[in-house]
């Protein structure tokens, strides 16, 4: 059984009206253990609805949703999925609550109960594998944009959730911040074994995944690694989304009919297909 | 008429422990019928800067001067000045709060007390400017609408306003490719064709390569570049200490040419860069891989 577990899923929100607008439309998706998948998708997509299902947030109209083998309709297990995935959104003054950056990290693991020397080593490792360990007594206000979202992230970390699930991440951060996010992200992926759910609307962001999922009007319409995903750029504008630089400018030299691999995503290696 | 900063010192919570100095000095003229990208990382000064263009913030030393008029004067004719700017701020959606999309666009304009076939009119042709039909979304709550759908209301909103100058802070943010490039035609449409002066704030410099004809870097609180693109995307120097990253396509011209092949490295366009590219491949003989 896979980690995260999608069976023909369907949400529509409770309309005023009475019609209904169906947000996920029969999705099915599974996701093992320790995967880093980037979930791509316009506005209205679904892309949100669905993070949403995956700690009960949300819950499903129809069909399941199950996180580590526990059903998200569950309510008598509501705690155990809120503490298997953590969630990170994209407004980092949204999420952080305390006055002072560890006592936002020990928010969650007080609230279970956690003894308070397990805290205390929970909140330093935390803190810790962010980076963030210099600033424990800091302010959060005083923070920048990409402080404040690893903060977000440990904050989930000190939890010990399995999975994050984070959603735009890096859409109101400069390009230090976003550096900064998602080389976090891509270390805790390796060293920790923990899972990623990343969704995001650059398309740079997306190629560090090992899998790109994406959706259009609430159904997932491709699932696949980077590469296949990327090498079709005229599929993707199509569908309202990007690719990220080099694969555009590998297909454009393609089309113009240039000898290059089809498969090219990262500068790194276009760089290394062109000064051969 | 321009719009003329002069030596512009702002200070937040002066006299106070917080006091912090967001501007030294800065020293500005933004050309009539311009259109003009400001970068600069988090904390630079960047958004307070564009908040004294329409007088939310007044200098602490030095004086805004728009059309010739100081906006920090009490007077008619600082107010009518400052009614000639229209600011959509980061995530303007945010402030929509009618129960249709028509009234809330309408907001504006009624507030000047405008008449209402005026206002009508107004309401219409900013619709149709940011491509929201009338006829289909004007009875529609914008609550209903995407993410990009109630970022055009917020921005038709500013239009209907009609300004002279119009100030973008931020506005593709969270915005997905396709919302992200209409967006950024519409405002490259407005400032030919109506020949706005246009203002935007941004630090994505794939955006700025796109659209921009003079670039501005700010960095703790000062004007560290004031360049058209050719020259401030190749300022390597200035754009690493003013905490910014060049446009992907400078970037990657330059790795190319670093690690040996032949590349004219001063294109900032993604068409530019595939030309430059195409035409080095030539050079080398043919193909490669």
């Amino acid at each position: 059984m896979a980690f995260i577990e999608i069976e023909d899923l369907c949400f529509a929100y409770p309309s005023t009206r009475g019609e209904k607008r169906m947000v996920l439309d029969h999705v099915n998706l599974s996701v093992e253990e320790g995967e880093f998948v980037a979930l791509l998708g316009t506005n209205g997509s679904g892309k949100s609805t669905l993070a949403k299902h995956l700690n009960a947030i949300l819950l499903p109209t129809s069909g399941v949703c199950r996180v580590a083998g526990i059903d998200t309709r569950d309510v008598t297990r509501l705690w155990d999925i809120r503490q298997t995935v953590g969630m990170v959104f994209q407004n980092p003054d949204n999420q952080i609550i305390a006055a002072i950056v560890e006592d936002d990290v020990a928010f969650g693991p007080e609230n279970l109960g956690v003894p308070s020397e397990d805290i205390r080593t929970r909140v330093d490792g935390a803190l810790n594998s962010v980076n963030m360990a210099d600033f424990q007594k800091f302010a959060p206000h005083l923070l920048s944009g990409g402080q404040k979202q690893r903060v977000a992230i440990a904050g989930t970390l000190a939890m010990q959730t399995r999975c994050v699930v984070l959603d735009e991440p890096t859409a109101m951060l400069d390009p230090v911040g976003r550096k900064e996010v998602l080389d976090t992200v891509r270390r805790l992926h390796q060293e920790s074994g923990i899972t990623f759910i990343y969704i995001t609307h650059f398309m740079e962001e997306a190629a560090a995944a090992q899998r790109v999922v994406v959706m259009e009007d609430g159904k997932i319409v491709e699932d696949g690694s980077p590469k296949e995903i990327f090498c079709k750029a005229d599929a993707m504008r199509k569908r309202g989304l990007d690719v990220p630089l080099a694969a555009e400018i590998t297909w454009r030299l393609r089309k113009q009919g240039v000898r290059l691999s089809e498969n090219i995503v990262t500068e790194e290696e276009l760089v290394v297909a062109l000064c051969r | 008429m321009p719009i003329e900063l002069k030596g512009v010192t702002y200070t937040y919570m002066r006299g106070t422990p917080f006091e912090r100095t967001a501007l030294r000095d800065v020293s500005l003229t933004i050309a009539d019928g311009s259109l003009t990208a400001i970068a600069g990382h988090t904390g630079s000064g960047k958004s307070t800067l564009v908040q004294h263009l329409n007088g939310i913030l007044h200098p602490t030393a030095g004086e805004v001067l728009l059309d010739g008029e100081n906006l920090a004067g009490k007077g008619k004719e600082a107010r009518l000045a400052r009614r000639k700017v229209g600011m959509v701020f980061q995530y303007p959606e945010q402030q929509l709060f009618e129960e249709t999309v028509a009234a809330d666009i309408a907001f504006g304009p009624k507030n000047l007390e405008l008449p209402d076939e005026e206002v009508e009119r107004r309401v219409r042709s900013a619709m149709e400017f940011v491509q929201l039909d009338y006829e289909t979304y004007k009875d529609v709550s914008p609550f209903q609408l995407s993410g990009g759908q109630m970022r055009r209301v917020a921005i038709a909103g500013v239009l209907a306003l009609e300004p002279k100058y119009l100030v973008l802070d931020e506005p593709t943010a969270g915005l997905d490719p396709r919302a992200r490039e209409e967006l950024l035609r519409r405002v490259t449409e407005l400032h030919r064709k109506k020949k706005l002066t246009i203002i935007f704030v941004s630090h994505n410099m794939d955006d700025i390569a796109r659209m921009a004809e003079r670039v501005v870097f700010m960095h703790d609180g000062r004007v560290l570049v004031d360049a058209p693109p050719a020259e401030a995307f190749f300022a390597e120097a200035e754009i690493r200490e003013a905490g910014l990253s060049a446009p992907s396509t400078v970037t990657l011209l330059s790795r190319l040419k670093e690690n040996g092949l032949d590349v004219d490295a001063d294109a900032f366009t993604v068409d530019e860069a595939v030309k430059r590219i195409a035409k080095a491949i030539k050079k080398k003989g043919g193909a490669s891989c």
